[in-house]
């Protein structure tokens, strides 16, 4: 202690101004690597965008990069529905999960169920993948083939945003102030009342920073995805269809890519961050204007 | 202050060391990339060159044989692995065989189905034939894999039966040989076409899948030697230039007797020339 008090008094004249100046140079670099990755994006599509028709990679007949046909629109529908799909079974289990944590469970239960999630959220993917794989996806099968589906897709990926929807919401309901708590026991009201009435309204804009950063990882996902989504490249007309995301698109035709086949892929990858800016324009939105 | 300058003269210090490392490691470099199909096969070969050859450093890179040819073409790598016969437009590379591998169909290995001919093959890929009843199985719907656009295993497959991959109607999309496998072993109604070297291996450490007789020749490693089994392809590496120095030394080595063990190794026919 004596050492730091030392240190601080001897640093103090400007240590300010070089901290600043670190943060800065910080910052700009966090803000230029996400240019740069634009920008990379764009450069490496611009062969094909140049000659190929923007709307050709919706209006195409299919995606058969070899014979010329470059229709993406088949895996925007697939990523789209396996994330959306994964999200509409994680949300309410995690914030199920939250509550059960901070309103329900004994505080021994709470604390050992908080450890088995926060486990669960750092396996990674690829055992997710494996074991959607070689369980789930021949399970599914025997109910009704091909078992390598949309369902498995949907299923894994809830699967691995789970916890992240726990933890997170977890965070904001433990951050709702005592006092808002006490005044609603104080009131007369139930224990649901106070959760449904105070606590979720208050740790609401928590919440839904959560559901965006799962759903960002629901978009992003590839492994795992790759290996039970059955990859063909169709609309999905139900659930036990096989689909194909943009990511696992990318994965699993890049390293035998060459020419156009290869932009084409880069322009995938430019939907897919498009996508993930459309979906945080959409948060920032609903942050703003759905005020309780 | 002061142990903040020693931390960072000892970094400053660590880093300049490993890069002249790095250059004097690097002074005899042979890099290697292409066909993944090849490329297990090229480790153990540039991992017995490297002992017997001190100071040589060979790298093996996957990115299927499009990469090959095209880092051969610009002279990123020294040699291209590169499966299947070259096209007519790409003549201009030197190709040099060191292996021959089939082509195989497999199932799952509770499938009553031992045998197809290829117009069945045809007509179960292009969606003619949906269930395994019409072939001699069980009442099931057949489970179609395929694999993903680029690959050389698909190219083999689609060029034999002259089909167009827009003709396949698969359920399935695959990447690599394993992953081919590990679908088929899990689902008793599926059918996909992989490396015969790779589908015997784990057929033979008790994976459930076999290898189906196309049009009545057997997919055995032995077929494939003996130029019976028709969807055989050779594996080569390639160069831009006839092949001086250690290049030649290397390819010569890896078409030499004392490496047919690690080509067997990988279920694959050796091609001798010595």
């Amino acid at each position: 202690m004596i050492w730091w008090k030392h240190s601080i008094s001897f640093l103090s004249a400007s240590i300010d101004r070089w901290f600043s100046a670190a943060l800065r140079i910080g910052a700009l670099l966090a803000a230029l690597i996400m240019l740069f990755i634009l920008l990379f994006l764009l450069l490496e599509s611009w062969p094909v965008l140049r000659h190929i028709a923007l709307m050709r990679f919706f209006t195409d007949e299919a995606w058969h990069p070899l014979e010329d046909q470059y229709n993406l629109l088949p895996m925007v529908t697939g990523t789209l529905y396996a994330s959306s799909g994964a999200l509409l079974l994680a949300i309410p289990l995690g914030i199920a999960s939250a509550l059960f944590m901070i309103f329900y469970a004994t505080p021994r239960t709470a604390v050992l169920y908080r450890r088995l999630i926060e486990l669960l959220a750092g396996i990674p993917s690829v055992v997710f993948g494996f074991w959607g794989l070689t369980t789930l996806v021949p399970l599914i099968n025997q109910w009704h083939p091909p078992g390598a589906s949309l369902l498995a897709s949907i299923l894994i990926l809830t699967l691995m945003i789970l916890p992240t929807l726990a933890l997170t919401s977890y965070a904001a309901l433990v951050a709702v102030p005592k006092d808002y708590l006490q005044a609603a026991v104080a009131l007369g009201l139930s224990r649901w009342g106070m959760i449904y009435g105070v606590a979720l309204p208050a740790a609401r804009k928590g919440i839904v920073a959560g559901i965006l950063l799962a759903a960002g990882r629901a978009i992003g996902e590839t492994m795992a995805v790759l290996m039970v989504a059955g990859n063909v490249v169709q609309h999905a007309d139900s659930l036990f269809a096989p689909i194909r995301t943009l990511t696992a698109n990318i994965a699993l035709e890049m390293a035998y890519a060459m020419g156009d086949h290869r932009a084409v892929l880069f322009v995938s990858g430019l939907l897919l961050l498009l996508l993930v800016i459309a979906l945080t324009i959409i948060a920032a939105w609903f942050g703003k204007t759905h005020h309780v | 202050m002061r142990w903040m300058k020693s931390i960072g003269a000892a970094t400053i210090m660590l880093v300049l060391m490993s890069l002249t490392l790095s250059t004097f490691a690097s002074s005899h470099k042979l890099v290697l990339t292409g066909s993944s199909t090849i490329a297990p096969l090229a480790i153990e070969l540039g991992r017995r060159f490297e002992s017997l050859h001190p100071g040589v450093r060979v790298d093996v890179q996957t990115g299927g044989s499009s990469r090959g040819i095209n880092d051969t073409r610009k002279g990123v790598a020294d040699i291209g692995m590169v499966s299947g016969v070259l096209k007519s437009a790409e003549q201009d590379l030197q190709a040099f065989a060191i292996a021959l591998d089939g082509v195989g169909i497999i199932v799952h290995a509770s499938n009553p189905v031992t045998t197809l001919t290829n117009r069945q093959i045809v007509g179960i890929f292009t969606g003619r034939i949906t269930n395994w009843q019409e072939v001699g199985g069980h009442d099931a719907r057949i489970t179609l894999v395929n694999k993903a656009e680029g690959r050389s295993t698909l190219e083999s497959f689609l060029a034999y039966f002259q089909l167009k991959n827009s003709e396949i109607k698969s359920h399935i999309v695959i990447g690599d040989n394993q992953q081919g496998i590990k679908i088929v072993s899990g689902n008793p109604h599926a059918i996909g076409y992989v490396s015969i070297g790779a589908a015997a291996y784990d057929a033979q450490r008790g994976v459930p899948i076999k290898l189906l007789t196309m049009d009545g020749v057997a997919a055995t490693v032995a077929n494939v030697r003996n130029g019976t089994y028709p969807l055989s392809r050779p594996l080569n590496l390639v160069t831009r230039l006839p092949p001086t120095g250690l290049v030649k030394q290397f390819i010569d080595f890896a078409r030499s007797k004392q490496t047919h063990d690690l080509v067997e190794a990988q279920y694959f026919v050796p091609v001798s020339v010595d």
